[in-house]
């Protein structure tokens, strides 16, 4: 029964990943873009999480982690650089 | 019962997520946009994660991984989409027309 619900959801999220990736692709502004990437980013935490309840590992829960270390870090960077011109002041 | 719990919680996460990445792309302008991601994207997440804690402390002992991220999560996405929303503030192009000013027509002499 998991195993079902695990590919139901992986064909979720996978279709999520695809909208971010058209919004990341298309998106007029530039904080459109950096919005999609960071919703890329959230998205791409669920799906480890999914991997590993699907595959009985908790190893992907450190992959997991790093990625919303990286991705709260990546973004708040981003806005630093559009609203100031500079990360580090 | 507990593969039912979590096969449920799975599924409702996954369709958390997938509700808030169609607002993403489908959302007129900017500022509408920032709802969907921000709300239900991170109710997926967190439904997600919920599912994975429920599976992992069947066996012995409970697993706490999940709560580290849930907290982290919960804590930076707020913070991360204010930001956002502060920076298209500054750019031009984060408006759609109709959505410029409210209906206000005085509003954007005003500014």
């Amino acid at each position: 029964m998991i195993d079902t619900a695990s590919r139901i959801a992986l064909v979720m999220m996978a279709i999520a990943l695809l909208l971010n990736l058209w919004r990341l692709l298309r998106g007029p502004a530039t904080a459109d873009r950096i919005f999609a990437l960071d919703t890329m980013y959230v998205n791409t935490l669920a799906l480890l999480v999914l991997l590993g309840v699907w595959r009985g590992s908790p190893l992907y829960f450190e992959a997991g982690l790093v990625i919303a270390m990286l991705g709260f870090v990546g973004t708040v960077a981003l806005c630093k650089f559009l609203l100031r011109g500079r990360i580090v002041e | 019962m507990v593969e039912i719990i979590v096969s449920f919680f799975l599924l409702a996460g996954a369709g958390f997520a997938l509700i808030g990445s169609i607002g993403l792309a489908r959302m007129p302008d900017f500022f509408t946009r920032l709802h969907g991601p921000t709300k239900a994207t991170t109710l997926g997440v967190g439904g997600m994660l919920i599912a994975s804690a429920t599976h992992f402390s069947t066996g012995p002992g409970t697993s706490l991984h999940e709560v580290l991220v849930t907290m982290f999560l919960f804590m930076t996405a707020p913070v991360s989409a204010h930001l956002v929303s502060k920076a298209a503030m500054h750019l031009d192009g984060s408006f759609t027309e109709e959505r410029r000013g409210g209906g206000d027509s005085t509003r954007e002499d005003a500014d």
